[in-house]
């Protein structure tokens, strides 16, 4: 009996503990959003974490999108060439890669790619104190460690989306038109004609903001908040990855329901 | 990495990022709403617009020539009444008629323009008194399985006698 009291306890504990690690996010938030102004001020240090974040996942993102929209292409062709419809091929590549791939993809990449580095470092600064003696001699952390990142971050997303997007429909054209051997003029005029600026591309790029906020959010969160041990930064590391691809496909649904509810 | 390294990588990065921005938005995409400025608004009514959808294009003689904007009901004459906005740099004259089509057999339904004789144009607000409703394949097969049936009789006499 005394196990099956301990084990609900435990559960009430553990919601407890996991509504208020929320609110301590949102006030870490808040914090960050407040004392940004250093990494404008210093924009160098925003370009060095742009680097890090952003220019070494330009690999990854850039091969996957080449990949992504070449398994597109071969599949969308395998289904529209039952229908007789092969043309429509282009716009089958463009629309899935722009309106949600493109974002949710580099997201998850990203998360998995810098959304753990930044984790991994700012947990191992905490735990060798270095923090801690930035505060001792009056530097603000926050301003001067967490907050370049996730500016660094929130530019990067849609900026690596993008790419992915464009790589991917690149890829769709090569297996597309130069490999399959579709026609290359209804391929980008049926696509040109289908896909719209402001209600596909610009919503993608919204998306991307937003994912790029969450997944930055997380990473720096998790490492800000890791317990300064070995096993402590791994676990915020793993977690970093779990949560925010987590909190990356729950965003894009939202999102999704938003944006393209009035089309059909 | 030293401080200009470090600016030139995340310059060709940004630059290639906006690359791609630019690559969607003009060879992807196409900036196709038509814009309210340079557009004039006209509504139509139509007894049935069929799969008609916002933002469907407005053709004439096979060119876009505008976009629909909304599609309402309109409770007075139990028809839906289709508002669309034409480019500026066309006009058409006021005896306009308005067609749902489908592109293909079995495509996007669009409206096509056919311009009349009349010497007055149409500006922002009016209405298109001369429309003509989408083809209902639905309807479009019962007629047919009707005039088939009533012709069928005389049809059964002919084939008996070749027999």
């Amino acid at each position: 009996m005394s196990t099956f009291v301990r084990s609900i306890a435990g559960i009430g504990r553990r919601t407890l503990e996991g509504v208020s690690r929320m609110g301590y996010a949102t006030r870490f938030f808040f914090a960050v959003l407040l004392r940004s102004g250093t990494a404008f001020q210093r924009f160098g240090l925003t370009i060095r974490e742009i680097y890090f974040s952003g220019v070494l996942s330009l690999i990854i993102i850039l091969v996957s999108g080449l990949f992504v929209g070449m398994v597109l292409a071969l599949q969308g062709y395998e289904t529209l060439q039952t229908y007789g419809s092969e043309e429509v091929l282009g716009v089958l590549v463009a629309l899935s890669l722009v309106r949600e791939l493109g974002p949710v993809v580099a997201a998850l990449l990203f998360a998995s790619r810098a959304g753990s580095a930044i984790t991994a470092e700012i947990g191992l600064m905490k735990a060798t104190e270095q923090l801690a003696a930035m505060e001792m001699m009056a530097v603000d952390p926050v301003a001067r460690v967490v907050a370049p990142r996730f500016w660094a971050g929130v530019i990067s997303m849609p900026l690596l989306a993008a790419l992915f997007s464009a790589m991917g429909i690149l890829g769709g054209y090569l297996v597309g038109v130069v490999l399959i051997g579709v026609d290359e003029g209804s391929f980008w005029s049926q696509m040109q004609a289908k896909v719209d600026f402001e209600e596909d591309i610009l919503n993608g790029v919204i998306k991307s903001v937003v994912f790029g906020i969450a997944v930055t959010a997380i990473a720096l969160f998790e490492g800000y908040d890791a317990p300064p041990t070995a096993e402590g930064v791994s676990g915020a590391t793993t977690r970093t990855v779990v949560t925010s691809s987590l909190a990356i496909l729950a965003l894009d649904f939202v999102l999704t329901a938003f944006m393209f509810r009035g089309i059909s | 990495m030293n401080r200009a390294m470090l600016d030139l990588w995340v310059g060709i990065f940004v630059v290639a990022g906006i690359g791609a921005l630019m690559f969607l938005a003009l060879k992807v995409g196409s900036m196709n709403t038509v814009d309210a400025k340079e557009s004039y608004q006209v509504t139509a009514l139509f007894e049935n617009i069929g799969g008609l959808k916002a933002r469907a294009p407005v053709k004439s003689a096979g060119v876009v020539v505008g976009r629909v904007s909304s599609i309402s009901f309109d409770d007075k004459t139990y028809e839906a009444e289709v508002t669309f906005n034409l480019d500026k740099r066309y006009s058409f004259p006021t005896d306009t008629t308005a067609s749902i089509l489908t592109s293909g057999l079995l495509g996007e339904q669009y409206i096509g323009l056919e311009a009349g004789g009349e010497s007055v144009k149409l500006k922002n607000g009016d209405r298109l008194k001369l429309t003509q409703s989408a083809v209902v394949l639905e309807n479009l097969i019962g007629q047919f399985l009707y005039s088939k049936a009533q012709e069928g009789p005389e049809q059964e006499g002919t084939t008996n006698e070749v027999q």
